[in-house]
C-alpha cells in the first residue's frame, strides 16, 4: 500500500475565517499532520464562533446562517465544538493550545516551528509580530521553514493595514460590481467568499511549489499573499478588455457574451413525509444555447412547440436580439417540470443544463452520491453527518478525512510525542492556562 | 533565463478552455516548460473568445488566450491520427506531468489514457480536469460557466431572496478550481518525485467547487445540523450596514460586524448622538432609518475617500471598483499586480501579472502566449528529430 502524498509533513496551522483553514484542511487530506495551534484567552470572529463566542439558544435566529450552525440549533457546553462552520472547514486537523502572547507560549510555538515542515496563517498584518512571531526568527530556528501568509491587501503598499473581509476585498478588486442582475438596482449583495477560497488555492500551490524548492535547495521561504489583488486574474477577460479597448463591463445577470442563457424557474417538490423544511418553488434550472445544434436539442426537449418555429429564432443573433421573449417561452416550459427532469431531457439532447442545487440536493446528488463525495464522519461532540472528502481524487494515493479536532483534543500527542514536555511540565501548563479544552473569560 | 523552481520540468498540455489552460499557466509561469498541445487549424476554443483589440477577431489575439498561456509552447497535432497520437506519447515519455481537460473517454480513445501512459512513464502524474470527473451519471454531461455554477454550490444562495439565483462573472469560477488543480497537480509531482509513485488525478470542477471555501462548504453542514435549506441572504446582522451602498461617485460596500458599530457612527461618521438613537444594533425593523442617516452622510465622499478612512479603523467600507478603478489603484500599482507583456501581434498590453509574493521562487514571464504552432519545428524536428520533409508530409497529411 502507498503511503499518503504529503506524509511525513508537519504544518503548524494558525489560520482564521475562511481562506486558510480550506489550505489546511487539503494539506491534511492528502497526508500532512496539520496542527492548529489555538488559545484558551482569544477566540478570533468567525473560526469557532459566528459572531458570540457563547451564544445563548435564544439569540440563534438573530446570527445568520453562518452564527446559527450549531447542531439542532443547539451551542451546548461547549459551542466552540459543535460550530458548524469551524468543523465543516478545519477537518482533517489536530488542535493544540498555548497562550502564544505570553513568553512561555511563544517558546513552545518555536520549539514546534523547529520539527515542523509549513506554517500557514491569514491573520491581519501586524497581528503575527505583535505576538513575537516574525519570519526572521522563524527562519532562525528553523531555516527549513515554508511559511505561507495572507492578508487582505498583501503587507506593504498604501492598503497594507486596511481591514478586508472576503467580499470586501472582492469589491475592490473588480468583481462585486459584475456579479449582480443589473447595474440599475445595486442595493442588495449576497454572500460570496470566492476570494477567499482563491486565497486559500493560491497557499496551497505555494506551500507546495516552496516544499519542490526546499527538496532543491535545502532552504525554507515566506510567501506573501494578497488576498485581493490575487483574485484579479480571475477577472481575467474583463482585465484584457479594459487593457485593450478601455472597455467596461456592466452586470449581466445570468445572461453570457455569446450565447442564449439563463436561469429559470422549475416546478416545486413537495417535501416527502418527515424531510426537513424545504424551501418550496424556490426551485431553478439554467440553460445555456451556444448554436443551432443546442437549439434544436432544447426544440426537440420540448416535444417542439410551434412558438419554436417562429423566424424571430431562426438562428443565434435571432435568438440573442429576442432573449428577453424567449426566456419568457422557455419558462413557461420549464416551470411545468422538476429542475432535474429539465436537465436530463436537455443534457439527453446535448444540450448544456444544471438544476441549481441546494445543500439538501447536494447531499442526496446521485452523481455526488456515487462518486463518494461527501463522507460521513462521527466528530465526537456534533454527532455524526456529512462532509466533504478530499477535493480530488489521488488515484494512487487517496487521502484521507476526519472529524475537525475539539479545541485542545490533541495536546498529549503534540506536547508529550511531539515536544518532549514531562508530566510534570505539562501539569505546569495545565496551570498557566497554555493547555486545555475550553475557552477561559472569553 | 530565471532559474525557477520548475524549470527542471516538462509538462505535456492537452487543456483549453479556462480551467485547464490557467492550471497549466500556474506551471509555466514558474517556470515550467509547458508544451500545449492544439488541435491543428482552430487551436484552442479561448483563441476564438476575444476580447481583442479593437474588437477585430483574430485567433492570434484574444485576450483570453494571451493572458492563460502566457510561458507556453505551442504544437499542433491531430490526436486521432496514429501519427499524432504516436508523437504525443514519445513526447509524454519525457513529461513529468500530463494535463488534459477533454471529456472523460477522449484520452483513451486517442491511445493516450493512463493506463498506456503509463506503461512508457511510470512516474508520470496525469491530471484529468472535467466538468464532473471520469466517472459517475453526469460524467458525459455538456457544460458551461453556467452550469458548472449552479450543479457546483455556489449559484442556489447567489442573489436576492426573490430574485432567484444570479451567476457570478464569466470565467472567476473556472480561473479559480484551475488555481486549485495547479495545487493537486504539484501534489501528485511531489509524490511522484518524494515516493515514486505515478498516478492520474481525477478533478472534477463540480465536486471542487462544493468542496471549497466560499460559503457552500459550511452551508452543507450548517443544513444538516440547523435541518433548514441555507437561504439566498443578503442581510448582515440587525440593522448594521451590510451591501452596497451609493456614494458621491459610485458604489460602495459595506460589512460592519456588531461590535465595530460605535467606531463607524462615532469615529467614521463624526455622529455620536445615533449611539443613543439607535441603540440596538440587533433590531432590523429600524435598518432602513439607519440606511438613509448612513447614504446621506455617504454621499458626501467618493469611494476612494471612503475606503481611505474606513480601512485604517478597521472598518470594511470598499468600493465597488469597475476594471479602470482596478488598473488605476495606487495599491495595486504600488505592489506591481500588472505586468506589461508584449505579444508580436496583438501588442503591448498590461496583464493581470504575478499571483503572490516571493523572491525565492520567481514568477516570470519569458515569453508570450504562442502562435497556434509555432514551436511545431522546434519540439517535432529540433527534440524529436523528424526532418523538416516528415514535416511538410505531416501537414500535408493534415497531423500537422
Amino acid at each position: 500500500m502507498n503511503k499518503l502524498s504529503l506524509e511525513g509533513i508537519r504544518v503548524i496551522d494558525m489560520s482564521i475565517v475562511w481562506a486558510l483553514p480550506w489550505t489546511g484542511a487539503m494539506l491534511g487530506e492528502m497526508g500532512a499532520e496539520v496542527i492548529r495551534v489555538e488559545s484558551l484567552h482569544y477566540a478570533p470572529r468567525i473560526v469557532r464562533h459566528g459572531g458570540l463566542p457563547r451564544p445563548a439558544k435564544e439569540f440563534l435566529p438573530f446570527l445568520g446562517t453562518l452564527g446559527k450552525g450549531y447542531p439542532d440549533l443547539e451551542p451546548g457546553e461547549k459551542p466552540w465544538n459543535r460550530y458548524a462552520m469551524f468543523n465543516a472547514l478545519h477537518r482533517s486537523k489536530l488542535s493544540m493550545t498555548a497562550d502564544v502572547t505570553m513568553p512561555k507560549g511563544l517558546e513552545i510555538f518555536y520549539k514546534l516551528v523547529e520539527v515542523s515542515d509549513v506554517f500557514i496563517e491569514n491573520n491581519a498584518p501586524g497581528v503575527m509580530e505583535k505576538m513575537g512571531i516574525t519570519w526572521e526568527k522563524i527562519h532562525e530556528v528553523n531555516p527549513k521553514m515554508v511559511y505561507v501568509r495572507s492578508s487582505g491587501y498583501g503587507f506593504s503598499g498604501p492598503y497594507r493595514d486596511y481591514s478586508g473581509f472576503g467580499m470586501t476585498l472582492e469589491s475592490v478588486a473588480g468583481h462585486s460590481a459584475l456579479r449582480w442582475y443589473d447595474n440599475q438596482n445595486m442595493f442588495h449583495q449576497s454572500h460570496s467568499y470566492l476570494a477567499d477560497a482563491s486565497a486559500g488555492a493560491a497557499a496551497l500551490y505555494a506551500v507546495l511549489l516552496g516544499l519542490r524548492r526546499r527538496r532543491k535547495t535545502g532552504e525554507g521561504t515566506m510567501v506573501e499573499i494578497g488576498l485581493s489583488e490575487n483574485f484579479i486574474s480571475h477577472l481575467a477577460y474583463y482585465a484584457m478588455d479594459y487593457a485593450m479597448n478601455g472597455r467596461l463591463h456592466d452586470a449581466i445577470g445570468n445572461r453570457d457574451l455569446w450565447a442564449v442563457q439563463g436561469c429559470y424557474m422549475c416546478k416545486g417538490v413537495r417535501p416527502e413525509p418527515g424531510a426537513v423544511k424545504t424551501t418550496g418553488e424556490d426551485h431553478w434550472v439554467v440553460i445555456t444555447i451556444n448554436n443551432n445544434e443546442e437549439w434544436n436539442g432544447l426544440r426537440r426537449a420540448m416535444g417542439d412547440p410551434a412558438w419554436a418555429g417562429d423566424d424571430k429564432f431562426a438562428d443565434q443573433l435571432s435568438r440573442m436580439k429576442n432573449h428577453d421573449e424567449l426566456d419568457k417561452l422557455i419558462e413557461a416550459w420549464t416551470s411545468r417540470h422538476d429542475k432535474y427532469e429539465v436537465m436530463h431531457l436537455l443534457q439527453n439532447e446535448d444540450v448544456p443544463a444544471g438544476a441549481v442545487l441546494n445543500s439538501e440536493d447536494v447531499l442526496n446528488d446521485p452523481h455526488l452520491k456515487e462518486r463518494g463525495w461527501a463522507v460521513e464522519l462521527k466528530h465526537p461532540e456534533a454527532g455524526t453527518h456529512k462532509y466533504a472528502g478530499p477535493v480530488w481524487k489521488m488515484t494512487r494515493t487517496p487521502g484521507r478525512v476526519f472529524p475537525a479536532p475539539c479545541m485542545g483534543q490533541d495536546n498529549e500527542y503534540v506536547y508529550k510525542k511531539i515536544l518532549g514536555v514531562s508530566d510534570e511540565e505539562y501539569q505546569q501548563l495545565i496551570d498557566e492556562e497554555h493547555i486545555g479544552d475550553s475557552w477561559i473569560g472569553v | 533565463m530565471v532559474d525557477q523552481v520548475l524549470s527542471d520540468v516538462v509538462v505535456l498540455d492537452f487543456t483549453q478552455d479556462l480551467a485547464g489552460s490557467f492550471c497549466t499557466k500556474m506551471l509555466a509561469d514558474y517556470g515550467a516548460e509547458v508544451i500545449k498541445v492544439e488541435r491543428p487549424g482552430t487551436g484552442d476554443r479561448t483563441r476564438r473568445y476575444g476580447p481583442f483589440p479593437n474588437d477585430d477577431p483574430d485567433p492570434e489575439k484574444s485576450g483570453l488566450f494571451l493572458f492563460l498561456n502566457t510561458n507556453k509552447k505551442s504544437i499542433t497535432l491531430d490526436l486521432k491520427t496514429d501519427i499524432g497520437s504516436r508523437i504525443a506519447k514519445d513526447l509524454a515519455k519525457d513529461a513529468q506531468i500530463v494535463v488534459e481537460s477533454f471529456r472523460p473517454g477522449v484520452m483513451e480513445r486517442f491511445g493516450l489514457g493512463h493506463a498506456e501512459l503509463e506503461k512508457i512513464n511510470p512516474n508520470l502524474v496525469m491530471t484529468s480536469i472535467s466538468t464532473f470527473g471520469q466517472t459517475g451519471p453526469y460524467r458525459d454531461f455538456k457544460a458551461t460557466d453556467i452550469v458548472l455554477f449552479a450543479l457546483g454550490g455556489p449559484m442556489y444562495v447567489a442573489g436576492e431572496p426573490d430574485g432567484g439565483p444570479v451567476k457570478y462573472a464569466f470565467g472567476v469560477v473556472p480561473i479559480h478550481l484551475g488555481y486549485v488543480a495547479a495545487g493537486a497537480t504539484l501534489a501528485g509531482l511531489w509524490t511522484a518525485e518524494e515516493q515514486g509513485v505515478g498516478q492520474q488525478i481525477d478533478f472534477s470542477l463540480m465536486e471542487a467547487l462544493q468542496s471549497d471555501a466560499n460559503f457552500q462548504l459550511a452551508h452543507h453542514t450548517i443544513y444538516q445540523y440547523v435541518h433548514e435549506i441555507p437561504p439566498r441572504e443578503i442581510t448582515g446582522f440587525g440593522m448594521i450596514p451590510f451591501g452596497n451602498y451609493p456614494c458621491k461617485d459610485g458604489w460602495v460596500f459595506a460589512l460592519i460586524l456588531q461590535a465595530d458599530f460605535p467606531i463607524l457612527v462615532e469615529r467614521l461618521m463624526g455622529m455620536p448622538e445615533l449611539m443613543e438613537r439607535f441603540p440596538n444594533v440587533y433590531d432590523s425593523s429600524r435598518k432602513d432609518e439607519f440606511d438613509s442617516v448612513f447614504i446621506n452622510w455617504l454621499i458626501e465622499h467618493t469611494k476612494d475617500e471612503l475606503i481611505e478612512m474606513a480601512g485604517p479603523m478597521g472598518l470594511n467600507i470598499a468600493p465597488l471598483n469597475n476594471m479602470e478603478d482596478v488598473y488605476s489603484n495606487k495599491h495595486f500599482n504600488e505592489r506591481g499586480v500588472f505586468t506589461e507583456i508584449d505579444s508580436p501581434l496583438a501588442g503591448k498590453f498590461k496583464y493581470p501579472g504575478r499571483p503572490f509574493l516571493n523572491d525565492d521562487m520567481p514568477w516570470s514571464v519569458e515569453r508570450p502566449a504562442p502562435r497556434l504552432g509555432e514551436h511545431n519545428v522546434e519540439i517535432l524536428c529540433d527534440r524529436l528529430g523528424y526532418s523538416k520533409q516528415e514535416l511538410v508530409r505531416m501537414r500535408q497529411m493534415g497531423v500537422v
